[in-house]
């Protein structure tokens, strides 16, 4: 499935020679300083327009669409909340149809699915297990802001622990969340597709390249994108990409790649920061005290050693 | 036109689905839908039929992919039954909505719980607001010719909206029945390739399922609905051409025994072949009886509908679901609300019979007929073959 050959000669993109394009129009409703849109502009730049996206319910739906605006430049679908793999499966396998039986011209237009941590972690994780499953080349985009932002700043299974939400609110029995944030990636990386990787905006040549790649690949990729949200993180609007910056420096979302079942962590970090340099950015973390912050200091380094273990094991084998 | 063979309906069904030569074929199996996507999967799997097969994980994926491969241009087809239907069904309003022709073939079967594979109609009365044309099959030759109808109709641009066909499951789908087929070449005159309005297109994008802003919400659902109930004249229309090229004849109502008789049975499915019996029998004993079928349910065929029960005095309207807490059952709740407005009434009967798959046999009926004509049927509706001081 897998063209590996095609991924070492892939021209790397450069400040330089970076896709400038927009696919999203500027003027859609996204908050100020949201740091989802950047990304998914990002993502689209170098897909460009030989591209269908299928979007799940969530901001970025109902920020680029309210009719009769639309702020896509390529042709878009949303069909629900639960369902974007199975579109997108669909749209897939109808272009496969229609162009081997010769009723549409031979393109291969790019397919790429967009859900938030909410239709990726929680409702749609069986469509997304299915689709990657099932081997369509397809590329699903989860927009991870780390919880319900659309609905109001809910807990999701990807809210960090202690994060502060409307459904994990800071109460005198517990506060925040109680839970550690799922696996995402890890879960994606089980189905042996042949591309996952983890991106940032604060890393914005990293995150297209990695788009790039996933798109080459033949078969099902998986790019996880961390998404700064100042409305849901009570974070300031103009500290977003520095809030994505540190999320990276401290090792709270660690970068790397997983191609063909081999983990490359792609940004190591020689002098990790404190993680409570990160946590103190946002209000949502601002009741942690020092055993909590203690904890998730421990878990992050833990995290990452366990990243490297498996990038030295890709390494060996 | 060949010779009929003895076939299973869900094979004539899957034979039916590969003359359309879909493009897209998504699937997940639930009793009693399965052998027709095994079918279509062989097909497949043998090269006789160029299509995408998606072994999905779920209905509500079954629809999505259908609904993503019929926006991308490509003939698509499913087919589901019971929780499965009621899985899809947020996708089905989507489906509708957005104005995609897809078909999909409803192996009717009753609800949980208690869980029960067997056949009545509670899975499609679930469903009857999803604005799909809905209609139902008696027999294996006319699943396999609904079948194949059914893409025509929703293809249509005058309607551009999913169909659903709904056959019994087991007592149609399990049975074996003398099927003619038509030959390939003469399916293709009939029905040729799909034509979409607009298809998710790189060259010329669009996008499709918008936010629907108060302003254009109901201009939107209306919209929906006005194609609907524009697909009534071309299933007519559909009809009306099978019935020239192939000398099949199909109407929207049907109707049989005694077409003047004062007492009218009012039946959809399956079903209705036992209760013909029942006419024919009824009849040879001087009573003025005929029998009323409804072969498009969704849009109702109003006009249609009265005239087959003019100058009735009561009328048996048989329900196969439950409308729990309600004072009839789906049929004859439509069917009383379509009375309210006309002068001369037919006294109304409802009888739900053949839930979870009890038999209901030609005795039943005459029975049924019995006491309609003693007028000793609960006048609301009587579940019929359970102890009625039970209610």
């Amino acid at each position: 499935m897998l063209n590996s050959s095609a991924l070492e000669n892939l021209e790397k993109i450069t400040q330089k020679n970076m896709p400038k394009e927009d696919m999203i129009s500027p003027g859609h409703r996204a908050c100020q300083g949201c740091a989802e849109v950047l990304a998914l502009a990002m993502v689209m730049r170098v897909a460009g327009p030989n591209t269908i996206v299928a979007n799940a319910t969530g901001c970025m739906e109902i920020i680029t669409s309210p009719f009769p605006q639309t702020a896509w430049k390529i042709p878009w679908m949303h069909v629900a909340f639960n369902n974007t793999s199975a579109v997108a499966a669909g749209i897939e396998a109808g272009i496969k149809a229609l162009e081997r039986k010769g009723r549409i011209p031979a393109k291969k237009p790019n397919v790429i699915a967009v859900g938030g941590d909410g239709a990726t972690f929680d409702i749609g994780l069986q469509a997304l297990s299915g689709a990657l499953e099932r081997g369509h080349n397809f590329v699903y985009v989860c927009l991870d802001n780390e919880a319900y932002m659309n609905t109001g700043v809910q807990r999701s299974s990807a809210t960090p622990l202690g994060a502060m939400t409307t459904t994990s609110p800071v109460g005198s029995k517990f506060q925040g969340q109680q839970t550690w944030k799922k696996d995402m990636p890890g879960i994606a990386a089980a189905h042996n597709i042949p591309y996952v990787a983890t991106a940032n905006p604060g890393f914005h040549l990293d995150l297209m390249n990695k788009v790039k790649k996933a798109l080459t690949v033949e078969g099902p990729a998986y790019l996880h994108i961390y998404s700064a949200c100042p409305t849901g993180w009570r974070s300031k609007p103009e500290k977003s990409i520095e809030i994505s910056k540190l999320a990276v420096q401290t090792n709270i979302f660690p970068l790397y790649e997983i191609v063909h079942g081999k983990l490359t962590i792609t940004k190591n970090i020689k002098k990790p920061k404190p993680v409570v340099e990160y946590l103190k950015t946002q209000r949502r973390f601002a009741h942690l005290k020092e055993p909590d912050l203690q904890f998730i200091q421990e878990q992050t380094d833990a995290y990452l050693a366990r990243l490297q273990k498996l990038e030295a094991d890709s390494a060996s084998s | 036109m060949s010779k009929a063979i003895g076939l299973e309906v869900s094979l004539a069904i899957a034979e039916a689905v590969k003359q359309a030569n879909v493009d897209v074929i998504s699937a997940y199996p639930i009793t009693p839908q399965t052998h027709i996507v095994e079918e279509l999967s062989v097909y497949v799997a043998n090269g006789e039929l160029d299509a995408e097969y998606i072994p999905v994980e779920s209905e509500h994926s079954a629809m999505s992919a259908a609904i993503g491969s019929s926006a991308a241009g490509a003939r698509s087809y499913t087919a589901t039954a019971a929780q499965g239907l009621a899985y899809m069904h947020e996708t089905l309003f989507i489906a509708s909505g957005m104005r995609l022709p897809i078909v999909m073939t409803v192996a009717n079967r009753s609800l949980s719980a208690p869980i029960s594979i067997w056949n009545d109609h509670s899975d499609i009365m679930a469903e009857r607001d999803i604005g799909w044309v809905q209609l139902f099959g008696e027999n294996g030759q006319e699943a396999y010719e609904l079948s194949i109808m059914a893409f025509k109709i929703a293809e249509d641009h005058r309607v551009l909206l999913p169909v659903c066909v709904n056959i019994d499951g087991f007592i149609l789908t399990h049975m074996i029945e003398p099927v003619t087929f038509i030959d390939q070449a003469r399916i293709d005159e009939f029905l040729p390739p799909f034509k979409p309005a607009l298809t998710l297109n790189p060259e010329k994008p669009v996008t499709m399922g918008p936010v629907g802003v108060p302003e254009v919400y109901t201009e939107s659902r209306k919209q929906c609905e006005q194609a609907l109930w524009r697909s009534h004249k071309v299933v007519r229309e559909v009809f009306d051409e099978w019935y020239k090229k192939f000398d099949h004849e199909y109407k929207l109502i049907e109707k049989n025994g005694d077409l003047q008789g004062k007492t009218l049975f009012v039946t959809m499915g399956s079903q209705g072949e036992t209760t013909m019996n029942a006419v024919e029998n009824l009849q040879s004993q001087g009573e003025s009886v005929g029998q009323v079928r409804i072969r498009l349910w969704r849009p109702f065929p109003r006009e249609e509908f009265l005239e087959a029960i003019k100058g009735a005095d009561r009328i048996i309207v048989i329900d196969r679901a439950l409308s729990l807490g309600a004072y009839s059952g789906p049929v004859a709740q439509e069917i009383l609300a379509l009375l309210y407005s006309q002068e001369i009434r037919p006294r109304v009967y409802n009888i739900i019979a053949g839930l979870g798959g009890r038999d209901v046999t030609v005795n039943d009926f005459k029975e049924m007929y019995a006491q309609a004509l003693k007028d000793s049927l609960d006048p609301n509706y009587t579940i019929w073959g359970v102890c009625s001081d039970a209610k």
